[in-house]
This record gives structure tokens, C-alpha cells and sequence, in this order.
């Protein structure tokens, strides 16, 4: 190739960075297809809601559910369990976080906003140790309510972390009453 | 030809690495300073088609199998599963299924390409077999593939094909079990298949590599068939190979995705989105169209074993043709008789995988029975005697003779050489 001698941008180098940029957008446009074809596809998608009937768990009886793969931990509470999760101090509270979506971001980890609305023995949480991803055992641990075998989190009888290594309380997932006794997740 | 680079790299991390592995001075020697004959025509942009091809297959082929289930129970429905659920699946399936077929049609453009411009002649009778033999590999993992979808022409492609081997006398029945698995084909026979379909494109780009390395120690053969004498007769591989076998693999790419786009089902069979049935073959079978004229031949011969030794050794034949053809002169453009038989040879090969996609009934059989004997007569006795008593042309001094001969004289030439270079 001869060289140019002046310094001025030639047409040649104009041509060459804009075949350049329309490569790239293109090799862009391209590779996407191949990322987005790891995102949940359209049958994992279609298992986003469940429907539960909690009308026959007794009281002090659990039942675990799977939604979107992950185990949902659905508690009729005692009385006893329902009295410790709501006599604690807040300001004891490792996450003072609700971390209920169906409520506001702003709403506190109170035993009323992590309980379901209108029934205050139920409790509805995924399952899923805030630490690491493990599934916590549940009546066990120093506050009677779940212990994570993995790492040793303590969580209380209203699935808040007290002791161990999570940083945050077990999520409530997206759910409501459809029926006096069915709720739908997600 | 010289790939032993200048290259003195100014970036001091460059040179940190590159006095520990030369890897950017191999690079710039084979990819960059390379010396390619300056007359190569379009049909040498094939080796970077093929290339292109391979890397598309091997992707969208490692992206499928994060989805297909190799079960004879689940294949078929993970197929459904992949066109209608997985994000962008259709599409990514559509471009492998299609890509095997444009990978065959690129790679007969370069094997018809060797054979007119006498590529396998001395020395590089290596390359060539290195590239029968990729030949080879492509057809094994081309019909393995398509037994994955486990539909219809999938099972009974899988049937016919390994049947091939019952006609090997007396162990062929052992084989033929040893190769399903079973007492038919089977689950056994999807999963190794779906093993081995992911394993060979792999052995595949390894003769790949020895394919292009073969090739950059004697260089490439061009239009002429001459040897470069001069740097006169090169041209430097980057930017004038690469731009130019960038612009048509670009071309051949719309080609190909014009039909993932609008005609994705085009060159597949009907028959394969019903799923497999053992009990049931479809009336009408045949392989893809890429596999006919090896369809054709096995057809032509009236006997189990003839028939399935002349198929293999249609493709058999090919490892001997730099022996097979005895003229000292390269290209077709100087071998007047060679070159009319080469289109012949085309013709047959073109008449042959029609009609390997007609039933094997009355004149068509007949017709293939000629085209069979043809094939075969090109490569044992056309070849051979053509050397002996063919007068060639006159070959030119140099390849920049050759090119200066062609565009209207020396003068002409040099001076529109001129004048470009004034263009700058």
C-alpha cells in the first residue's frame, strides 16, 4: 500500500473506520441472539405463578412449595411463635427490612408486615438462606424459627436473621389472596 | 515459501510476551506478510468461507446442545422445544441446520476448485489428503447430526447408513450391533451419535489447523498453476487476501442467511417433524442433497457389497488423485483436453445427485450406471493417459507474465499499473 504523505484524514481512512463501525454493530447485533438464548426461556417464563390452597395447614404445621424452582415456606403460626416474633425490639434487628414486596420498600421488618395480611399466623417466604442460597431447616436455631445448616444463620419465628452470617431477612415473594384460602405467588 | 517474519513489535508489553512465545510474529508471518500470489481469482476465497462456516457450526452447535436432550423419549420434543421456547432458538437451530448445508456447498466449490487449477499436484499432495480427509469428517458429523432430531428421516437415515456396514462379509452383522447398541437403532445409538456429533467438528478444526499450516509451508497454488518466482508475483496476505475474502464471505453469508431467514426448511425433508417410528419407514427417503451422488453410486451397483464398496471408494479414490493425474502442468487453463473433462466430470457429478434423489427404478438406474462408471473412468484411466498424450499450452514465464498476458499486453498493463500508482 503506498502511503500518503499530508496528515489530513483521507477517504481511504474514513471508509476503513466506518466499515470498521458498521462491522461492530453488526458482530453486536449478531452475538445477541447467542447471550439471550441463556435467559429463562419462554417454559421456564410460563412456571412464573402458582396457586396454594393453605386452608388445611394446622396450626404449627409447615408446608414447602416450589415456585420458579425455589422451595416456598408456607407456616401456620402457634400462638407462642406468633407472641416472640412480635414482642422483639426492632432496633435488635440485624435487617430492619420488611423485605416483603408487597408492601412498600420503606416498611419495616415488624412481625404485622412479615406475616400475611389479614392472617397473622401465616407466614409465606422463599425459602432460600439470604447468605448463600441454602434451604434453612425450619422449628430450629437459637430463635425457634429457621437455622441454616450451611453457614449457621439464625432465623426468628418470623423468618427474620438474628445471628450468623446472612445479611438479611428471608424474602416474602409477590403474592395475594384470591379466595378466602388460596393465594396465588408470583 | 518463507513464513519467517521481520516482525519487530514497538508495544513493550507485545514484545514482553513476544520474546516468551512468538506468538505475534507467527501471526503477522501467516496472516499478515504472507506472500499470496497476486493473480488469485474469487474461487480461492473459499478457505475463508470454510473457516467462517466451521466457527458458525461449532458455535450454534455448542449453544444448541445447552438445550437438546440426546433421549430417545425427549430428543424430539427438546427439538420442539428449542424452536418455540428458547429464546432465540429457532433461529440459532435454523442457522446450524442451514450452515451444514452451506458448509457442503463451500466445500465442493473448493474441492472443484483443487481439481481444475491441479492444487494436488507436487508438493502439496498433503494438503490435499488433509483435506479429503476433513472431507470425510464433514460427512460423518453431517449425518450424525441429523439423526439428533430423532424424527422420521433421522431414524431411517440412521438405519440405511449403518446398515452400510452389514454388507462387510462375515463380521458385518457384528459390527452393525456393535454400532447401534442394540438389535436396531436405538437409544444406545442417539446417544453415541449425539457424542461423537460433538466431538468430531472438534477433530475437524484440529485438521484444520494442520490443513493451513500444510498449506503455508509450500504456499498456494494460483490461476496459473506456476510457482511465485519474485516478490513481483506476491502480494502481502494482509490487506489484499483479506479484504477480498472478506467481501465474499460477506456474499455468501446473505446467500446463506436468505435461507435461515425465508426459506429455512427448504433443503429439509417434511418427514423429519414427525417423530421417529421404528416400525414405520417413510415411502419415499433420501439423504441430504449433499450426500447424493454417493446415494446415486451406491444405488447403480445391483449387489449389497458392490454398492457399498464403490460409494467408499468414489471418496477413496480422491487420496490417490495426485498420483492419479500424471501431467506435469498444474492449471486447466493450460490443458485444453483436461479442462473439457473436468466439466464433464461436473456435469456427472451434478447429474448423479439428481439422480440420487429419483427412485431407483428404470432409466434412472441406467443413467446411474453410466454416471457411476464415468466418475470412476475420469479418475483411473482419463487421468492417468491424459498426461501422456495431451499437448499442453505453453506456460507463461511468471505469474506477472501470466497476468500481463491476460489484461492486453505487457505495455497496456504497465501502464495502467502506472497510473494506480499515481492514484495512490
Amino acid at each position: 500500500m503506498s502511503t500518503i504523505a499530508n496528515d489530513e484524514p483521507s477517504r481511504r481512512d474514513f471508509l476503513y473506520i466506518a466499515t470498521g463501525a458498521v462491522g461492530a454493530v453488526g458482530v453486536g447485533f449478531a452475538a445477541w441472539p447467542f447471550i439471550h438464548q441463556m435467559n429463562p426461556d419462554a417454559s421456564a417464563l410460563a412456571l412464573a405463578s402458582i396457586e396454594v390452597d393453605v386452608g388445611d395447614i394446622e396450626e404449627g404445621q409447615s408446608i414447602i412449595v416450589k415456585w420458579r424452582g425455589k422451595p416456598i415456606f408456607i407456616r401456620n403460626r402457634t400462638a407462642e411463635e406468633i407472641e416472640a416474633a412480635k414482642t422483639v425490639d426492632l432496633a435488635e434487628l440485624i435487617d430492619p427490612a420488611a423485605r416483603n414486596p408487597n408492601l412498600g420498600s420503606d416498611a419495616d421488618a415488624s412481625d404485622a408486615n412479615r406475616a400475611a395480611e389479614g392472617n397473622e399466623a401465616l407466614v409465606v417466604m422463599i425459602g432460600i438462606c439470604t447468605h448463600l442460597g441454602c434451604v434453612p431447616i425450619g422449628e430450629a436455631g437459637e430463635y425457634g424459627g429457621w437455622f441454616c445448616p450451611c453457614h449457621g444463620s439464625h432465623y426468628d419465628t418470623s423468618g427474620r436473621i438474628r445471628k450468623g452470617p446472612a445479611p438479611e431477612n428471608l424474602y416474602v415473594p409477590p403474592y395475594a389472596f384470591i379466595s378466602d384460602t388460596t393465594i396465588k405467588i408470583g | 515459501m518463507s513464513g519467517h517474519s521481520t516482525y519487530q513489535p514497538k508495544n513493550r508489553i507485545v514484545r514482553w510476551v513476544e520474546e516468551r512465545l512468538p506468538i505475534f510474529s507467527l501471526m503477522e508471518g501467516q496472516f499478515i506478510s504472507f506472500p499470496t500470489p497476486k493473480n488469485l481469482n474469487y474461487w480461492w476465497t473459499f478457505g475463508m468461507i470454510l473457516s467462517v462456516m466451521l466457527v458458525i457450526q461449532l458455535v450454534t452447535g455448542i449453544v444448541l446442545v445447552m438445550h437438546f436432550t440426546p433421549h430417545e423419549d425427549l430428543a424430539f420434543a427438546s427439538i420442539e422445544h428449542i424452536m418455540r421456547n428458547v429464546n432465540y432458538g429457532w433461529l440459532i437451530r435454523y442457522m446450524h441446520a442451514n450452515g451444514g448445508a452451506f458448509f457442503f456447498l463451500a466445500v465442493y466449490i473448493h474441492i472443484f476448485r483443487g481439481l481444475y487449477y491441479g492444487s494436488y499436484k507436487s508438493p502439496r499432495e498433503i494438503l490435499w489428503i488433509l483435506g479429503v480427509i476433513i472431507y470425510l469428517l464433514m460427512m460423518a458429523t453431517g449425518f450424525m447430526g441429523y439423526v439428533l432430531p430423532w424424527g422420521q428421516m433421522s431414524f431411517w437415515a440412521a438405519t440405511v447408513i449403518t446398515n452400510l456396514f452389514s454388507a462387510i462379509p462375515f463380521v458385518g452383522e457384528a459390527v452393525v450391533t456393535w454400532l447401534w447398541g442394540g438389535f436396531a437403532v436405538d437409544n444406545p445409538t442417539l446417544q453415541r451419535f449425539f457424542s461423537l456429533h460433538y466431538l468430531l467438528p472438534f477433530a475437524i478444526a484440529a485438521v484444520v489447523a494442520l490443513h493451513v499450516w500444510a498449506l503455508h509451508v509450500v504456499g498456494q497454488n494460483n490461476p496459473s498453476g506456476i510457482e511465485p518466482k519474485s516478490t513481483k508475483d506476491t502480494v502481502p496476505f494482509t490487506p489484499y487476501a483479506t479484504i477480498k475474502d472478506s467481501f465474499v464471505t460477506v456474499v455468501f453469508l446473505l446467500a446463506y442467511l436468505w435461507f435461515v431467514f425465508y426459506m429455512p426448511n427448504y433443503m429439509g425433508h417434511a418427514d423429519n417433524y414427525i417423530p421417529a417410528d421404528p416400525l414405520k419407514t417413510p415411502a419415499h427417503i433420501v439423504p441430504e442433497w449433499y450426500y447424493l451422488p454417493f446415494y446415486a453410486i451406491l444405488r447403480a451397483i445391483p449387489d449389497k457389497l458392490g454398492g457399498v464398496v464403490a460409494m467408499f471408494a468414489a471418496i477413496i479414490v480422491l487420496f490417490f488423485l495426485p498420483w492419479l493425474d500424471t501431467s506435469k502442468v498444474r492449471s486447466a487453463t493450460y490443458r485444453p483436453l483436461f479442462r473439457l473433462f473436468f466439466w464433464i466430470l461436473v456435469a456427472v457429478c451434478i447429474l448423479l445427485g439428481w439422480l440420487g434423489a429419483k427412485p431407483a427404478e428404470g432409466i434412472y438406474v441406467t443413467l446411474a450406471r453410466i454416471g457411476t462408471a464415468y466418475y470412476f473412468a475420469h479418475f483411473l484411466i482419463i487421468l492417468p493417459l491424459l498426461g501422456l498424450f495431451e499437448k499442453p499450452k505453453p506456460l507463461p514465464a511468471s505469474i506477472s507474465d501470466a497476468v500481463l498476458a491476460k489484461h492486453g499486453g505487457a505495455g497496456a498493463a504497465t501502464e495502467a499499473v502506472a497510473a494506480a500508482e499515481k492514484r495512490g
